[in-house]
């Protein structure tokens, strides 16, 4: 018998803290199966938000920075800048990076950082205890949307991949669900595909991933799941939204895949 | 090989930086320190350094942050309201032990008060500013040549103690030129090697740039580790001048710009043969408290006066010192007013004189 | 027979996303409590294990192990 699949290079013995079924101990997975694969481990620097990744910094064999909430693209400017051969990546959360984050995303990507930015999507800020995020879904149930996300109320949730479609500098964006075996395959291929973006001096790269939050949810780690196939990717349609840097003199190199 | 050149004070900060060995440098426009910024934008690139204009100034402190995680002497520069921004960046290169240069040319305040110069951020430089208990280095030049030579020994200190140092600067300094002799040109290999440094593993073991302690005794303990670090500050890096202090029956105490009017003024006044004397404090943080004391100590001096671009700040830290042997006056100007050597001259000439001791404020 | 999926039980949260995807339906919880508290994800029919590594690929806490025949022996 041979070894078909073992924990990963790149991770510490480290166990988590997420909750029973959280999705980020497979992001977490798949950043570091990529990173062994590239042959970069020895010259990757993670930048750690703050949210429930905020302990990254110990389940990740790298050497890490842990960031100020919503900054880590900043940080992760300040690095790259002063190490630019190095591999660089930002791991970021909805709050983190689509609330008090937005103008660090937004113009590190407008400026072409030459940065991996891996964007967790759950509709919810974890940490803290489930209080309603900018990627709030209609109709969820937050402790700070008690009645359900209105949008008179509190606004619509805010779709950031394509958001950053829009922004120039962006040379890889992709979004996947973290829901079944197929879905989890292809997030790896983004996530691949985004660090070569980097490693070729492409410019900024970001995958979205859709993710579970069993606990602020009030669910069940299954139904979390199934809550994000019906309810989230209808919402967050998944797929690549580019691959490759603009062209200069024409429009987006739009690919999308359903 | 030094040279002399005429320069105004931002700029000399910028080039004082880059001759210390600093190539990296993010910053976002305000009034009145823009010269900086400006000037690092086509002079870094000449020396193989970064320049970014950031998205706001809580980016740039940020930005810092990362490179001084990478190991590289990095720098950011603002005015008062930009300085605010960039306090919670502050906060965490302080309790994750990272060397950086801020320069706060400071304005008029509160709000967004004046483009004037003032002094009324001592107590956010000199007291954390941010949130937690930490302390910066902090230093305050009165002359575009102090200003060189500030830049570089902060650069050089902050590396030394793995904290963040500030140099105390205000509109006037910033604008004003002066001839400066300039310090030969480092280079970044040069320096001392940082092992701490996140710059990639490269066959070691990992390392983590972090500020966070959840077990509250584990943040107890990082915390003492700062406080001796800031005792050991405490202990070798307080700076000040003194002068005609030892015959002053009346000591000023200034620090700046202001201390330069008031040498004018004391100048004046010493002509007229009144035992006045100036203390400079270089250093404001570590405050040179021992050094004011043996003045006291020696007897002579009745009387402080401590003259201010502000509400009252440093005066807080001078009474401390003195702690009521002798009375200690005030007078301050706010808003971006400057005061002139005449009024200062008036203020300390009535001190002498026995009057104005609690005339005080304003 | 030699196991297929190997679970490390101590590891392991409970969260059932090994029985969500398993396509034989064979990872079941077990009975007893591991030491975090939590009843453990178990394979107890190995020889229906298939080794397709998709539970593996859906613990978030990298819990199991998988294991193929090696090819050259299995031909010997």
């Amino acid at each position: 018998m041979r070894v078909a699949f073992e924990r990963p290079a790149g991770l510490t013995d480290c166990p988590t803290h997420y909750c029973p079924g959280c999705t980020h101990g497979i992001a977490h997975r798949l950043i570091a199966e990529v990173i062994t694969e590239l042959g970069v481990a020895d010259r990757t620097i993670g930048v750690a938000p703050v949210g429930c990744s905020v302990l990254a910094y110990d389940y990740f064999d790298y050497d890490m920075i842990q960031a100020s909430h919503g900054r880590a693209p900043a940080v992760a400017t300040g690095v790259k800048r002063a190490l630019p051969d190095r591999t660089v990546f930002a791991y970021q959360g909805d709050g983190d990076l689509a609330s008090i984050g937005m103008a660090e995303i937004i113009h590190a990507a407008a400026r072409g950082e030459n940065i991996t930015v891996i964007f967790i999507n759950n509709a919810i800020y974890g940490m803290t205890g489930g209080q309603m995020a900018p990627t709030t879904l209609l109709g969820q149930l937050t402790t700070t949307s008690p009645a359900g996300r209105e949008a008179p109320r509190e606004g619509y949730p805010l779709r950031v991949a394509e958001l950053l479609e829009q922004v120039r500098g962006v040379a890889y964006l992709a979004r996947y669900p973290l829901t079944k075996p197929p879905e989890i395959g292809r997030a790896r291929n983004a996530i691949r595909k985004a660090f070569q973006t980097q490693l070729a001096g492409k410019g900024f790269s970001l995958v979205e991933l859709l993710s579970t939050c069993p606990t602020g949810w009030g669910m069940t780690p299954r139904e979390a799941l199934r809550w994000v196939e019906e309810v989230m990717v209808p919402y967050y349609p998944p797929g690549e939204f580019r691959d490759g840097p603009e062209d200069p003199g024409g429009g987006p190199s739009r690919k999308r895949v359903g | 090989m030094e040279e002399l050149v005429l320069m105004k004070g931002n700029e000399a900060v910028g080039e004082a930086a880059i001759r210390a060995g600093c190539r990296f440098f993010f910053g976002y426009p305000i009034t009145p320190q823009n010269e900086i910024p400006e000037y690092m934008s086509h002079r870094l690139p000449q020396v193989s350094g970064v320049f970014v204009q950031a998205e706001s100034e809580v980016a740039a402190i940020n930005m810092v942050y990362g490179a001084a995680a990478a190991g590289v002497r990095v720098m950011t520069s603002s005015s008062s309201p930009g300085i605010s921004l960039k306090q919670e960046g502050i906060s965490y290169l302080a309790g994750s032990e990272l060397p950086a240069l801020i320069v706060n040319i400071m304005r008029g305040g509160p709000g967004l008060g004046t483009i004037q110069p003032a002094q009324s951020d001592y107590f956010q430089a000199v007291k954390g500013g941010g949130h937690g208990d930490y302390r910066l280095l902090v230093y305050a030049p009165s002359t575009v040549q102090e200003m060189v030579d500030l830049t570089g020994l902060a650069l050089d200190r902050a590396d030394h103690y793995r904290n963040p140092a500030l140099i105390l600067g205000d509109g006037l300094l910033g604008q004003m030129m002066e001839p400066v002799n300039l310090p030969p040109l480092s280079h970044p290999e040069d320096l001392p090697v940082k092992p701490w440094a996140t710059d990639g593993r490269r066959g070691g073991p990992k390392r983590v740039i972090n500020s966070l302690y959840l077990q509250a005794e584990a943040c107890e303990e990082h915390n003492r580790r700062l406080q001796a670090k800031y005792r050991e500050m405490e202990a070798g890096e307080q700076r000040w001048e003194a002068a005609w202090a030892d015959d002053a029956e009346v000591l000023v105490v200034a620090y700046g710009t202001v201390a330069r009017i008031c040498r004018t003024a004391l100048e004046g006044l010493r002509d007229r043969r009144l035992a006045v004397g100036l203390f400079r404090p270089i250093a404001l943080w570590p405050f040179p408290g021992p050094a004011l004391a043996g003045l006291l100590q020696r007897g002579r001096i009745r009387a402080v006066l401590v003259a201010e671009m502000s509400a009252g700040q440093m005066v807080e830290d001078v009474r401390s010192v003195v702690c009521g042997r002798v009375p200690v006056a005030f007078y301050g100007r706010t808003g971006g007013v400057v005061p002139s050597p005449e009024e200062i001259g008036q203020h300390v000439t009535a001190v002498y004189e026995g009057g104005a001791i609690n005339a005080g404020c304003l | 027979m030699e196991k297929r999926a190997v679970f490390d039980e101590e590891r392991c949260k409970g969260c059932e996303l090994c029985i969500e995807v398993c396509p034989e339906g064979i990872v079941h919880l077990a009975g007893h409590l591991n030491r975090k508290g939590f009843h453990p994800a178990t394979v107890t029919e190995q020889e229906r294990c298939t080794g397709c590594m998709f539970c593996a690929r859906m613990c978030p806490d990298l819990a199991i192990t998988v294991y193929r025949p090696d090819k050259r022996a299995a031909g010997a």
